[in-house]
């Protein structure tokens, strides 16, 4: 998972296309809905996570609280044996297969020259806290919704995809120290 | 073609997470190879640097829907079978301005934030635990908000029943409009020079 020793003697090679690795995705994202008939995902993952561990520490907290017992619901086998679960575990292999092949794997933290890298894990902390809540609060994150639902033409999923772009828009001036 | 073959009972539960684990390096390997796991591609978005995060975005959305209408108006997908995740149109409008926020602030969404950190990038990691701490901050103070979690329900519902366009119509005018906006998004990378973000 660390740096590899490939990556001292060639230097990354660069990303693809963009509509060649949207096409990659799409065609990912099709053979999903006709093999299983429903979409991608990766928020779901960490819900069901997070609520084996709330149930595993305290599990009467869990039971009683109804966001936690949906994924805790089937009692017949452990809620980590979920499908989006397996799935995210894919993500991480094939990131990690994409990233290799293309000498792309190395620790380092990505932020823009103004920034420390302190101050970079601070914002990504916060960020992905706040991603959290919004993605429970959408039912779904940009993979479950924005292109699982948009490609199905889901009215809510695209009303969140527009509104993420909105958000996302909205605030990227005062952010700009991190990136530029 | 008896399509989605899970829903026609082709294999059990047991198969469909090794479907799972299969579909999900399929989508990881097609994130990274695009650039999402990094950060700073995905944040140069928002500031009309580098946009490839629309163009990966839509040509993947384009490409599915188009085979997902092209599968059902041959007769070999059965439509009312693929699962179409329920609208709240408020709560969901409201939790995509929040998602945006932090897309922004912290540089990934959850999907990606994987393929960084699998990739070795430190900022990746930080955010995957920021993201379960808020997911738990969610479940925390879900009693407070589960009313207006369930507002506004639509049930599950298209664009083109909301609309009342038809459906192979619908799919034509979004390829158009999104071809438009790839042209659009390789003029605005020229004029404002190619900043685009590699490895």
């Amino acid at each position: 998972m660390q740096s590899t020793s490939t990556e001292v003697q060639h230097a990354p090679k660069p990303y693809w296309n963009p509509y060649l690795s949207g096409i990659g995705l799409g065609l990912v994202l099709l053979l999903s809905y006709v093999i299983m008939g429903r979409g991608l995902g990766a928020s779901g993952a960490f819900s069901s996570l997070v609520a084996t561990g709330v149930s595993t520490i305290a599990p009467e907290h869990a039971k009683a609280n109804e966001f936690y017992n949906e994924y805790l619901a089937d009692t017949t086998k452990s809620p980590l044996k979920d499908w989006l679960v397996f799935e995210v575990l894919g993500v991480l292999v094939g990131g990690f297969i994409s990233g290799a092949l293309a000498g792309r794997i190395k620790t380092t933290v990505e932020k823009g020259p103004r920034i420390s890298v302190k101050g970079r894990l601070f914002y990504a902390f916060i960020g992905g806290t706040i991603m959290g809540i919004g993605a429970k609060l959408a039912r779904g994150c940009t993979s479950g919704q924005a292109l699982t639902g948009g490609a199905v033409l889901n009215v809510g999923s695209w009303a969140f995809m527009l509104a993420v772009f909105g958000g996302a828009y909205m605030i990227a001036y005062f952010f700009r120290r991190q990136w530029k | 073609m008896n399509i989605p073959f899970f829903k026609y009972g082709l294999f059990g539960d047991d198969v469909s997470l090794v479907i799972a684990f299969i579909i999900g390096i399929g989508f990881g390997f097609f994130l990274e190879r695009g650039g999402f796991g990094n950060g700073r591609k995905l944040a140069a978005q928002f500031y009309f640097n580098d946009l490839t995060v629309f163009k990966v975005m839509f040509t993947a959305i384009i490409t599915a829907m188009v085979g997902i209408y092209y599968l059902s108006v041959i007769g070999w997908m059965d439509l009312s079978l693929v699962y179409v995740s329920p609208t709240y149109i408020v709560p969901q409008t409201i939790g995509g301005l929040v998602l945006g926020f932090g897309f922004v602030i912290g540089g990934y969404c959850p999907g990606t934030s994987c393929v960084s950190a699998v990739t070795g990038k430190i900022d990746g990691m930080v955010y995957l635990l920021g993201i379960v701490v808020g997911i738990f901050v969610f479940g925390e103070i879900y009693p407070l908000v589960s009313n207006f979690y369930n507002s506004t329900p639509m049930g599950q519902i298209t664009l083109s029943q909301l609309f009342n366009i038809p459906y192979g119509i619908l799919v034509f005018a979004v390829v158009l409009m999104a071809i438009g906006g790839f042209a659009a998004a390789e003029w605005a990378e020229k004029k404002l020079g190619n900043k685009i973000v590699e490895p």
